[in-house]
């Protein structure tokens, strides 16, 4: 009798702890190797971090060459320089140099060139036998003049193994309603939402020099070449506004979690729909959006291609590597990791994301269930403003390391494995 | 029983934070009071997803609300975002937003008054309350 009491009393308390473990990171598969606390983030046993830099700006993607330098583009300038060269060595990273003039997202490097791009155009600098950039003041460009117009302006850039490089050109709207208000087709889909590609060797390329490589994608920060089925993969951020915009069709919660964040496995041509459709990750179909006839269960035409993986709404994907290193775990092994931003458009339910998720893969393509793998960037404060950190790029180390940038306050973290 | 007694402070400590949440503030019946009380619902409804609980905005993309001369300046001005939305590029205490706002001329002049009454008096924003007569001559005069 006593025990049911007790029970009785405390079932508030157990709700309440349910939430709170529920809430932690939304909808992440249960992941059962033990999480333990590491440079305030919590990480599967074995691994560690250590925040290598701090106060560095606002980080976006980087690189590492097989020297250890870690080249960081910032969004903006810091001392007036948007292009940072750390050395590392084991925990330590040192301010090599800094240069360019550019703020922006987008850096790569191959075949001996170091690429970067701003919210218009793309440039490269030779290196040398050092991987060290030999003129800093003296940059190649590549790309030049894409649209920029306010809205989702970062181009994210990378590069496949027969001399080409890949350029995303977001959309400059959330879902195209303000361009095309008698819904007759989205006029804007001719020079923006989609993947350009350009030759990667070429000087001031315009759009008409390059190749219009994917079609429908809202905005891609995080974009990576394959290597294992040499191929280009995604991470498209998903419309905002379900239930703000329609209401009748559309819970606050629905709001919440659709549309899903997707990854996308791109061949020439493809097109992903956007802003005609969009994919729901709860019915596991790619529907038709409410601006074009939708009603939450009309699905989608079936000429535009499905997502090879899901996450839940407003996550923002804004990194995406493919794993090739030896120091992790052989599950590890060729499978992506995928920076997310955290969100803003889930109020007012809590906002989620903030953290850095694998998904496993099998012969180039997603298989099994995502997980979080790096959790608690943001902090007490899980808001676009209030948190701590946010990720943003990814980087592999020559020995296997992955490198995180958070564009909020400028950390850089190191992960490690050891057995 | 150390387990029993736990309990009961775990549940009674929340049975009286419950509680507390329950006690209501005394109110003013004032204009001002009432209006800022249907602001916040109007709010809720069609703001805070883009502007935040807090109303914070977020960075780079929806402005904030607070200690801004956009929220706390001139009325007419304030009124007519409202009204017509807002397509520019906006830099408040250094930080630049650039999402686009949607018109809400659906919205009524009480309830548009009573939102800008609401966010005019939230977030440590101290201004004066916005009146229906301020909505309706601006939209009467087609700037809204």
């Amino acid at each position: 009798m006593k025990m049911k009491k007790l029970m009785v009393l405390l079932l508030p308390v157990f709700g309440i702890i349910g939430l709170i473990v529920f809430n932690a990171c939304k909808d992440a598969p249960a992941s059962f190797s033990k999480a333990v606390a590491s440079a305030g983030l919590t990480l599967p046993e074995g691994f560690n971090a250590v925040a290598i830099a701090e106060n560095t700006g606002s980080p976006r993607h980087m690189v590492v060459t097989p020297e250890n330098d870690l080249y960081v583009h910032l969004a903006g300038n810091k001392k007036g320089k948007s292009i940072l060269v750390y050395h590392v060595d084991g925990d330590k990273a040192t301010l090599k140099s800094n240069f360019a003039d550019f703020g922006g997202t987008g850096i790569a490097i191959k075949d001996g060139y170091l690429y970067a791009s701003d919210n218009t155009d793309v440039f490269r600098f030779k290196l040398n036998s050092k991987n060290e950039v030999a003129n800093p003041d003296q940059p190649e460009r590549i790309v030049t003049g894409l649209l920029s117009r306010r809205m989702h302006e970062p181009k994210a850039i990378c590069l496949d193994n027969d001399g080409n490089i890949y350029v995303n050109i977001g959309a400059y709207s959330n879902i195209c309603s303000d361009f095309d208000p008698d819904k007759k087709g989205c006029p804007i889909l001719d020079s923006a939402a989609g993947i350009w590609q350009f030759k990667a060797n070429k000087p001031d390329q315009h759009y008409g020099d390059g190749v219009h490589y994917a079609w429908g994608l809202r905005n891609v920060v995080g974009l990576a070449w394959n290597q294992q089925d040499n191929q280009l993969f995604v991470m498209q951020h998903g419309r905002d506004a379900l239930h703000d915009l329609f209401p009748q069709f559309y819970s606050v919660h629905q709001s919440a979690e659709l549309p899903a964040e997707c990854m996308f496995a791109i061949k020439k041509g493809d097109n992903a729909g956007w802003p005609y459709v969009y994919y729901d990750w709860m019915q596991h179909k790619n529907m038709l959006g409410p601006e074009y006839g939708g009603d939450g269960k009309k699905g989608a035409d079936p000429k535009y291609i499905d997502p090879v993986a899901a996450y839940p709404g407003h996550y923002a994907p804004d990194g995406l590597l493919f794993y090739t290193g030896n120091q992790f775990p052989e599950k590890y092994k060729n499978g992506a990791f995928i920076a997310f931003h955290g969100s803003w458009n889930r109020a007012p339910e809590p906002q989620a994301g903030y953290c850095v998720v694998f998904q496993p893969f099998k012969d180039g393509k997603p298989d099994g269930k995502w997980e979080v793998f790096a959790d608690g960037f943001a902090g007490a404060n899980k808001s676009p403003g209030g948190a701590a950190h946010r990720p943003c790029g990814l980087a592999q180390g020559p020995d296997g390391s992955l490198y995180v940038s958070d564009d909020q306050h400028g950390t850089i973290y190191k992960i490690t494995y050891k057995k | 029983m150390k387990i029993r007694y736990l309990a009961v402070v775990i549940f009674s400590t929340l049975f009286v934070a419950d509680l507390k949440a329950q006690v209501k503030k005394p109110i003013h019946h004032s204009n001002t009071a009432v209006s800022v009380a249907r602001g916040k619902i109007v709010y809720g409804k069609i703001c805070l997803a883009c502007h935040m609980a807090d109303g914070n905005g977020v960075p780079m993309m929806n402005p904030p609300l607070v200690n801004t001369t956009y929220v706390l300046g001139d009325k007419e001005k304030l009124i007519t975002i409202v009204l017509n939305g807002f397509k520019e590029d906006v830099e408040i205490n250094g930080q630049t937003y650039s999402n686009v706002m949607t018109p809400h001329k659906d919205l009524t002049d009480q309830q548009i008054a009573d939102v800008l009454t609401y966010v005019r008096h939230s977030f440590g924003n101290k201004a004066s309350a916005v009146k229906v007569s301020d909505v309706k001559k601006v939209r009467v005069a087609g700037k809204g």
